[in-house]
């Protein structure tokens, strides 16, 4: 299985994100912003960092790369997309997802160990993960808002994938960590499973369930 | 073909909460002001373009907003010429 990570100028955590494809026993491809091929991978994950410097808003920017076309049209075919924390602002910039995120209730950037409810197991990147996982959370725009309407659909459709439980780190609306799309192959966290793959440097494993969950789902479909 | 400056104006919608807005609200009371009943921040910006007409100029520019300059999920936007 060959999960694509895309770095884009600005991109942190693409390495930890291969990392994490490795640890799961996928095969990690690195995928450029700057070229619209995806190599064939079976899936793609947009890693956290700040493309672009986040200019105007971010992900604004990011959102019209050559690559990102290429994505966009993949996910609409199907193909697993995982987005996080930079990943998710630049899939909700490109329309992926419902919503947006904004500067932190507080103004603080917040980094520190947070748990998560699982609400939704149906999707590409979640059907491993139990009731409760325990990740990092780092961000200064992470507080998710969307209209009440759409904040009603994605309940009511099961499409919030987790909560944030213990205290919301950024204010987001409704306490709402992670939503996925219609179809279930579209997933945007805030909080970042890949650095939560070895005891050694993270709070866990919890979040191996990620990149072992679309493994799967990418075997299913083959 | 003249250049024609286009200003932008981009601000959250009313319904969105805006905590820097809220945070200089809280300070200015700490400097002296009285306290504003309420305070929100936006952007400005302006756009050089070279178009045949400053309706043209306005037309492009309105375009770039609703594209990239604003993202109407969370943000109005109103486009003047300078």
């Amino acid at each position: 299985m060959r999960i694509g990570v895309v770095t884009f100028p600005g991109s942190l955590d693409d390495r930890d994100a291969q990392r994490a494809v490795r640890l799961a026993g996928g095969k990690a491809v690195a995928l450029w912003h700057g070229d619209a091929d995806l190599q064939g991978v079976d899936a793609v994950v947009l890693p956290g960092g700040f493309s672009y410097g986040d200019y105007l808003r971010a992900g604004a920017i990011a959102r019209f790369a050559p690559a990102m076309g290429s994505v966009v049209d993949a996910a609409k075919g199907g193909m697993p997309v995982l987005g996080i924390c930079n990943g998710f602002q630049v899939l909700c910039e490109s329309h992926l997802l419902p919503g947006a995120l904004t500067r932190n209730q507080h103004l603080h950037f917040v980094n520190r160990d947070q748990r998560l409810r699982v609400a939704s197991t149906a999707t590409s990147w979640t059907a491993d993960l139990p009731d409760e996982i325990t990740i990092p959370v780092k961000n200064g725009e992470g507080s998710f808002v969307a209209d009440e309407k759409t904040l009603d659909a994605l309940e009511a459709e099961g499409r919030v994938v987790a909560y944030y439980v213990g205290g919301n780190p950024n204010g987001s609306l409704r306490d709402i960590a992670g939503i996925t799309n219609e179809r279930g192959n579209v997933v945007g966290v805030m909080p970042h499973p890949e650095h939560a793959v070895e005891d050694l440097t993270g709070p866990g494993t919890d979040g191996l369930g990620f990149f072992t969950s679309v493994l799967k789902a990418v075997l299913s479909t083959a | 073909m003249p250049v024609h400056k286009v200003i932008v104006d981009v601000l959250l919608k009313p319904e969105i909460l805006d905590p820097q807005g809220q945070a200089v609200a809280n300070a200015l009371p700490s400097l002296g002001f009285a306290a504003p009943v309420s305070v929100r921040i936006g952007k400005h910006v302006e756009v050089e373009v070279d178009t045949d007409t400053p309706d043209d100029a306005l037309q492009q520019v309105g375009k770039m907003a609703e594209v990239l300059l604003a993202n109407p999920v969370i943000e109005d936007f109103r486009v003047r010429l300078a």
